[in-house]
């Protein structure tokens, strides 16, 4: 056998530099990202767009199964249907503690249905309620609402089916689509201060690099997943409950090149079917499902968990306990010694059928009523979730008849779903909205020409599938404005083509110039493999920053010890190597990793207080305060900004108004 | 439960003009070996089990093994893709099976033309708050006010 010192990969990537070609590109505006919001974006452009523009949109999977929706979903969680957005706003306000940025959300509320409607349009199965108007939502349809907020879909295909809009509005428009293109980077202007100019990125399909000059550019892949250890301890750990390929790559991306960042002390630790990591949402609001403690007590009505969640008034006050403090509970049951916590699947889908036969249903349709009731079940897994559907079979779960395990994941990062940290950007130029909140373009962030979408945008979580797509084509609209506006603005770039190629290349140049060295390319004093810097990175933040082993508990002292990590990560990831393409991709996912996770933990020592219970505690501050900014209080915002000049870190509060009465 | 190929089934779409399973693979893991003309899973263990390559492969030839260090060996779930519906075969680990089909979509492959029948805004819209299948009122251009 040969020895292991070799390159592994099918695709490998080009040492000889001089053999990697680089091609160059001029775009007015550029799309960054393939999921929701950038297919949003996709399609909203070009109907503003000036005649004759140029656009272009950077993928690095394929548009047709990209992004967070690729394996499909089946629920729309954000239809404001019979609501109005200013429910809205209190709805996200109230889960997210406080501190959200009404103005988006109210934004997002105006819009958010017109893009379900199109997903209808364009062939999304959309459940309509039994006896109801089974016309199509935009004609009066009734949808079947398992919350106030969510409706159910057949949405195995929900991805496909934007993404074929998307591809086919940028067809008839002329403008381009590169798929498998990685955009790693993005490049300030020459000239004009605090001002995008391009961004550079390399395929992983040929050994080539891509720079790209654009006059304003939609920064939106998605959030940060593989920041933290998983609780698989192998091949499990795939089965991340976020996308696994989000890297957090839209926050680095913007953060370096000046833009400033909001609440990127909030992460999302959902609680989900344990190891499978399948979704809750129809269990608890379908089929009125239940959770109860290892001795099948529904510990939430407990005086226990009562007195518990007293510790976070006001907001344990509202109909609807906060995401966090849910969690908090089930925590708090498992560290008593109570566990597991089981989602009561057999009582409530017991209960349909005991209902119906009370209601005097007989034999026969009794029997395929529960064909339907087992199909709903399964297909909520199937649609969005195999592998629980698939631990399930591996378990012999029958949901009917044995409850499942639900526990809570290692943290996420990200904007669109139960987080909220992101990019600080402007909101709508109306005069409701406060001074501080808004510069000119909706959705840019705070460097002139970049804008976000989608988990790149902060402080308004809940948008989920369809509020990403809406609020892709808010930015799409608001990006052909600054295009109009500066027209006679050209993009220059400070660094040549070359210096972008070896820059990008770095790992590959590092892996070949060492990789004999040893006789194992895995085992090698000179350099670091991308694996192996991740796992460093999610061992580390799970000891000191909060992980799910330490029960999300962190404190000064821990931070301090991470922060000194964290600086040795991103010396090593200098050193990184990558044999072939697709470890070029890793190399560049962890760096990205790394400066978005820096950011997180450099929030959450700022902010003496654990705003968010259940998601991150600090020891050192237990308490999440009500005492407003202007009272030297903790319910504001928390945004930092790196400064690419210098090189220097800080961070600040921010007043948050509240916009929206409650 | 990372995804797998089977050599007796795989021709690495050679009659295609690309392989199918690395063209849609999200997270860039299926990886055609072009001296044997089979495609594998080239990083198992950042495998999502979206089963994107499995429901694409003309040839049925990918299915998928759960998570060696999650699950008992001997359950799995395959789907077959049909233009308008999904459907699903679910085996237990004793030998149980069910079998679900569910819609997916109710227009036909590629038919989508996003701007039929929509009339492009006016370049004086470009300052409002409308998108440009919306009307520019009611809930479109509300304020908080309008709600109190």
């Amino acid at each position: 056998m040969a020895l292991r010192n070799k390159p592994q990969w099918e695709l490998l990537a080009e040492p000889d530099l001089s053999k990697v070609p680089v091609e160059e590109y001029e775009y007015d505006a550029l799309l960054v990202g393939g999921g929701m919001a950038c297919c949003g974006a996709a399609f909203e452009i070009g109907k503003w767009m000036p005649e004759g523009s140029k656009v272009c949109l950077c993928d690095k999977a394929s548009l047709e199964r990209s992004g967070a929706v690729a394996q499909g979903l089946s629920a729309i969680n954000t239809y404001i249907g019979e609501n109005t957005p200013s429910d809205y706003v209190r709805m996200v306000r109230n889960d997210l503690m406080g501190v959200v940025r009404e103005d988006l959300i109210f934004d997002l509320g105006r819009h958010v249905d017109d893009s379900v409607h199109l997903f209808e349009e364009w062939g999304l199965p959309i459940w309509k309620k039994e006896g109801g108007n089974k016309a199509p939502l935009a004609e009066g349809g009734t949808p079947v609402r398992t919350g106030k907020w969510q409706i159910m879909i057949h949405g195995e295909s929900y991805k496909r089916i934007v993404a074929e809009a998307a591809k086919a509005a940028l067809e008839e428009m002329g403008y381009d689509l590169h798929e498998r293109m990685f955009i790693v980077k993005l490049l300030l202007d020459a000239n004009k201060d605090n001002t995008i100019a391009g961004a550079v990125g390399f395929s992983a399909r040929e050994n080539k690099v891509c720079v790209y000059k654009a006059k304003a550019i939609l920064v939106a892949c998605g959030g940060a997943v593989n920041i933290f250890r998983p609780r698989s301890t192998d091949e499990g750990k795939g089965r991340a409950w976020y996308p696994i390929w989000n890297a957090g790559s839209t926050y680095t991306m913007c953060m370096q090149v000046g833009a400033e960042m909001t609440m990127m002390e909030n992460r999302f630790t959902p609680s989900r079917f344990k190891d499978g990591y399948g979704p809750v949402g129809a269990w608890f609001l379908l089929f009125k499902a239940t959770v109860v403690n290892g001795n099948g007590e529904h510990y939430v009505k407990s005086d226990a968990a009562k007195e518990e969640l007293a510790k976070y008034k006001p907001y344990s006050d509202a109909a609807v306990t906060p995401t966090c403090l849910r969690n908090h509970l089930m925590l708090f049951e498992m560290k008593e010694g109570r566990g597991p916590i089981f989602m009561d699947t057999a009582a409530a889908l017991n209960a349909f059928l005991e209902e119906k036969k009370a209601s005097g249903m007989d034999e026969k349709a009794l029997k395929k009523y529960w064909k339907e009731l087992e199909s709903e079940a399964w297909e909520d897994f199937l649609d969005m979730s195999v592998g629980q559907a698939g631990l399930w079979a591996s378990m012999n779960i029958e949901p009917e008849k044995v409850g499942s395990e639900i526990m809570p994941t290692e943290p996420y990062m990200l904007g669109s779903h139960s987080g909220c940290c992101g990019i600080w950007v402007s909101g709508p130029d109306e005069d409701w909205v406060p001074d501080e909140y808004k510069w000119g373009y909706n959705r840019m962030t705070t460097v002139n020409g970049l804008f976000t979408a989608g988990d790149g945008v902060g402080a308004s979580g809940h948008k989920f599938s369809s509020g990403a797509h809406s609020e892709g084509r808010i930015a799409a609209k608001a990006m052909a404005k600054y295009v109009v506006d500066n027209a006679d603005f050209t993009p220059t770039l400070s660094q040549s083509a070359d210096e972008l190629k070896a820059e990008i290349y770095k790992p590959v140049v590092t892996y070949y110039e060492h990789h004999q060295k040893t006789t194992d390319d895995m085992v090698n004093p000179n350099y670091i493999r991308p694996r192996h810097m991740m796992e460093r990175l999610m061992k580390y933040t799970d000891e000191y920053g909060g992980g799910w082993s330490p029960y999300y508990m962190t404190n000064g002292n821990l931070l301090d010890i991470v922060m000194r990590h964290l600086q040795w990560l991103r010396e090593d990831s200098e050193k990184m190597a990558a044999s072939g393409l697709h470890e070029l991709i890793r190399a560049w996912e962890n760096y990205h990793r790394i400066w978005t996770v820096e950011d997180h933990l450099r929030h959450i020592q700022f902010r003496e207080e654990s705003r968010y219970p259940g998601f991150y505690y600090r020891g050192d501050f237990m308490a999440a305060d009500d005492k407003d900014f202007d009272e030297g209080g903790w319910k504001c915002f928390v945004n930092s900004q790196y400064d690419p000049k210098t090189g220097e870190w800080k961070c600040m509060k921010k007043k948050c108004y509240k916009i929206i009465s409650d | 439960m990372p995804s797998f190929v089977n050599p007796e089934k795989c021709d690495g779409c050679k009659g295609g003009e690309k392989t199918a399973c690395m063209y849609i693979c999200p997270n860039d893991l299926m990886v055609l070996n072009p001296d044997e003309m089979r495609a594998y899973n080239q990083e198992p263990d950042q495998c999502w089990e979206c089963y994107s390559c499995v429901k694409i492969c003309p040839q049925g030839a990918i299915e998928v093994r759960h998570y060696a260090d999650i699950a008992p060996m001997g359950g799995y779930c395959q789907p077959m893709m049909g233009t308008d519906s999904i459907m699903w075969t679910i085996k237990f680990r004793n030998g149980n099976m069910k079998r679900f089909k569910f819609p997916i979509r109710t227009t036909p492959e590629g038919s989508i033309k996003p701007y039929d029948g929509k009339p492009s805004p006016g370049a004086d819209a470009l300052g409002n708050g409308a998108l440009f299948t919306e009307e520019n009122s009611g809930r479109v251009t509300s304020t908080p006010a309008d709600y109190d």
